[in-house]
């Protein structure tokens, strides 16, 4: 392979781990902060692109302008879930691990339902943007527009997330996910900053789902596929950790874009899984997470 | 007599009547579709028991079952249409490949806890899924076919008659169960006990965890894949899309999670009420692909995690035996 | 300020606390003793909310029973617990903001100037995450975190636990000099000698019930409770 091709390679592998990254890294915020996996995690995203393709349809405007719109309706939506379901499973007293995953997983196929009921199962996508169908040719490599846009998105979503991280209530969130009994002693109401860590949760895939929908078609489906690379994401970064999540999406990213090179596209996501796998071999709490 | 021998004979002969009235069950009622819900429910009772071995009964939450039933399917497919071996023998084919994978599995993924593991093992299924999904020799995407040899037992195919497969179904239900059963009563379920509370503690204990594990995963494993050769056999076609799915893994373990988790009887009641409404729910509204079966399945779904943590079995006092701890 | 009724609470199904009345009134400090398990802990707990409970509770005329645990600290009660429960990954300087945080208003810090005049180390090691603190250094962290939600009734719970001898009267000093302040305070203490020494009155619990009240003084002369507590 020439050297220009394998650039190729490794600069789509960038742009998509970072995309990949992001939907991790709102699912690794509300793991951390409770010990919850989210299995509706992809199906949030799929709402977002959902919300952007029919803002789109109705008003014609670009998802660009869209975006803070979409992100703040996740956010709402993010903490209602938390308060109407979230809530209830961390209150109950028997089978609590499972029935966090088969609450959450039950909303995930409620939501995929009400998806089909209202938009039909037709794939759908969203033209006539501002960056479709453009490229940058940087010296020889190819970006398209759309993808090199998201990723940089993507990029300042992480750089804002770690900005919270350093606000009085980032280091709320991090008080809480450290000792959630102990906050209330002063004065914080942990309900409250699990349902804004839930909010921060969906807004992050949120944002990930509009500017993927930029230039990826929109189905019931399509949470799913992200959802699982998301859950080997934060799995291989170490669940809670937002570092992680990042480099973790970076690694995944290339390596499913070596893969589809070297075997078929088809098999590309066998390559992050074997490495996935590989990697919790030898430590068993991620790359980045704590032992 | 102590209490717990009284009440495993009470759980043995509470099954003994069941067993009576579901095999009369589907005498007077000839309707195709009606015994083909009861041959999916008792298929899905047996695969919630299978799971529930691992799952309940030694704590390990697996959501990547489907790897182990659509192997199974898969062996005994390929056996029966290539070198025409009776898929009695296949069943006990697909029982010994999917039991070894599960131990081949097993023994990386034990290592890791909680969310590790269950994530672990939804890899491994989607992992299996692709391969197939691009391995022509087992007809990839487009599957395999099963061929019509005649009407008999000996092959399992029956031209229209479901009475047969019925009974198939019933007698796959009616092993797992007394599989459990069995375990439950005997040193294994003390130690898979054990290490569901408390892996630590078992230790101490002298329990050796690893291999408790394993145990679980060969019987659970291997009893799916004879379930996934059962169902092949059945409907006659395989592709990964319907043996070897996210979704599939997800259906195997649920009426064991809405049923009760760890109790002899939750996969049973659970596969009894999920199995009939998801199935029902898809023809009468979901047949112009509307989503409204979907919502409904995913809010029940929410609804008994939520109300039921220790499933619907502890509707039934007496019944909840080794409820969930 | 503080009045307790009949309070009776559960832990783990054991009987905790029955039948416990108790007050506190403004500015004083008022001991609770009493062996391990006597349900000081739950006690305490009790009153912060984390406990479920029977009876009554009320400060400053507000019913606490039924508040969450985060409304009884903004109501004006603040709670060192057992064990510190510092936010071990967070520096210092967090730790005491976070005490803040329900507090609005320009002068939310102000206590901060308190909490350095009564524990002069921790604003050496205010960027040092709290885990790196000594067990002292630790537990002045705590009484500092819960100063910061400035509390008008500050409740301890055992703040010798765990601690070098030398920097025990350091924390009895401290807790005598934020009495002096105008605040409150309710300690439970196994350390009978010290806790009776700087309490105006006491109340000796055993096994979730008030056996003996009254002037710290007069309990500290009681023959019975030397013997029972002090071995003596």
């Amino acid at each position: 392979m020439s050297l220009d091709a394998m650039l190729q390679v490794a600069a789509s592998g960038l742009l998509m781990g970072l995309i990949y990254a992001l939907v991790a890294a709102g699912l690794s915020l509300i793991f951390g902060l409770m010990d919850v996996v989210n299995f509706a995690h992809g199906e949030l995203m799929m709402i977002a692109m959902y919300a952007v393709f029919s803002l789109w349809q109705a008003s014609g405007l670009d998802p660009f302008i869209l975006l803070p719109l979409v992100a703040a309706l996740l956010f709402g939506l993010g903490m209602a879930i938390y308060r109407l379901l979230i809530a209830r499973a961390l209150a109950v007293r028997f089978n609590k691990g499972m029935v966090q995953i088969f609450a959450t997983f039950g909303l995930a196929i409620f939501i995929r339902g009400l998806a089909q009921m209202i938009f039909g199962g037709e794939f759908r996508s969203i033209t006539g943007t501002w960056l479709g169908g453009r490229t940058w040719n940087l010296a020889g490599i190819y970006l398209p527009l759309p993808q090199l846009a998201a990723s940089l998105v993507c990029l300042l979503a992480f750089a804002g997330l770690l900005l919270i991280g350093r606000t009085e209530f980032g280091r709320a969130l991090e008080a809480t996910r450290e000792d959630r009994e102990a906050v209330a002693l002063i004065g914080i109401d942990r309900d409250r900053i699990f349902a804004l860590g839930w909010g921060l949760g969906a807004a992050t895939v949120g944002v990930a789902g509009v500017m993927l929908a930029g230039f990826y078609y929109v189905s019931p489906n399509v949470g799913a596929n992200f959802a699982l690379i998301a859950y080997v994401t934060v799995a291989l970064g170490g669940f809670g950790s937002l570092l992680g999540a990042l480099g973790a999406g970076l690694l995944i990213g290339e390596v499913e874009a070596i893969t589809a090179q070297l075997l078929e596209p088809s098999l590309k996501q066998v390559g992050m899984f074997a490495i996935y796998l590989a990697v919790l071999m030898f430590r068993p709490r991620g790359l980045f997470g704590k032992i | 007599m102590n209490a717990i021998t009284q009440r495993r004979r009470r759980e043995a002969i509470t099954a003994a009547l069941l067993l009576a009235f579901l095999i009369a069950l589907p005498l007077p009622i000839h309707d195709v579709y009606t015994r083909n819900l009861f041959i999916i429910t008792l298929l899905f009772a047996g695969l919630a028991q299978s799971w529930n071995i691992l799952g309940g009964l030694c704590g390990q939450i697996s959501l990547g079952h489907s790897l182990y039933f659509g192997i199974g399917a898969y062996v005994s497919t390929l056996l029966f249409v290539g070198p025409h071996i009776s898929p009695w023998l296949g069943m006990c084919a697909a029982f010994g490949t999917a039991g070894l994978l599960a131990l081949l599995v097993g023994w990386p993924c034990f290592r890791l806890s909680g969310h590790y593991y269950a994530i672990a093992t939804v890899v491994v299924q989607e992992i299996g899924y692709l391969l197939f999904l691009n391995w022509d020799w087992v007809g990839a995407a487009s599957g395999v076919y099963i061929p019509f040899r005649g009407e008999s037992w000996l092959g399992l195919q029956f031209r229209t008659a479901k009475l047969p497969y019925f009974y198939l179904t019933l007698a796959f239900a009616t092993l797992t169960w007394l599989i459990a059963w069995w375990i439950e009563g005997s040193r294994l379920g003390y130690t898979f006990r054990a290490v569901k509370d408390d892996a630590i503690a078992a230790r101490s204990l002298g329990v050796r965890i690893f291999p408790s594990k394993m145990a679980a995963a060969f019987i659970s494993g291997g009893l799916t894949g004879m379930g996934g050769a059962i169902f092949a056999q059945y409907v006659g076609y395989i592709d990964p899309d319907s043996i070897l799915s996210g979704p599939l893994s997800i259906l195997i373990a649920l009426p064991a999670v809405l049923g009760g988790v760890g109790t002899l009887w939750g996969p049973l009641l659970g596969a009894a009420v999920l199995i009939p409404l998801r199935e029902l729910s898809s023809t009468f509204l979901g047949g112009s692909g509307s989503g409204v079966d979907l919502m409904l399945y995913g809010a029940l779904i929410m609804v008994v995690a939520l109300l039921r943590p220790q499933g619907l079995v502890s509707l039934f006092p007496r019944a909840k035996t080794e409820a969930a701890r | 300020m503080l009045h307790i009724d009949q309070l009776s609470a559960s832990y783990r199904g054991l009987k905790a606390l029955q039948g416990v009345s108790l007050d506190v009134a403004k500015g004083e400090i008022v001991a609770v003793v009493g062996a391990n398990g006597a349900g000081k802990t739950t006690l305490l707990k009790s009153i912060a909310g984390l406990v479920t409970t029977e009876g009554s509770i009320t400060f400053d005329g507000q019913d606490l029973r039924r508040l969450k645990p985060h409304l009884v600290s903004r109501a004006g009660v603040g709670l060192v617990p057992e064990g510190r429960r510092l936010f071990p990954r967070l520096s210092v300087d967090d730790n005491l903001r976070l005490g803040a945080y329900a507090i609005t208003g320009p002068d939310r810090f102000k206590p901060l100037d308190l909490v350095f005049t009564l524990f002069p180390r921790l604003q050496e090691r205010l960027t040092q995450r709290a885990e790196t603190l000594s067990g002292g250094e630790q537990q002045m962290l705590a009484i500092g975190r819960a100063l910061m939600s400035q509390p008008r009734l500050l409740m301890l719970d055992e703040p010798s636990q765990g601690i070098m001898p030398k920097l025990v009267d350091d924390i009895f000093c401290a807790i005598q000099r934020i009495r002096d302040l105008g605040l409150t305070v309710l300690l439970v203490e196994q350390r009978l000698v010290e806790a009776l020494e700087i309490a105006d009155r006491a109340y000796v619990l055993q096994t979730g019930r008030i056996v003996m009240s009254g002037p710290a003084a007069d309990i500290a002369g009681n023959a019975a409770v030397r013997r029972a507590y002090l071995g003596l």
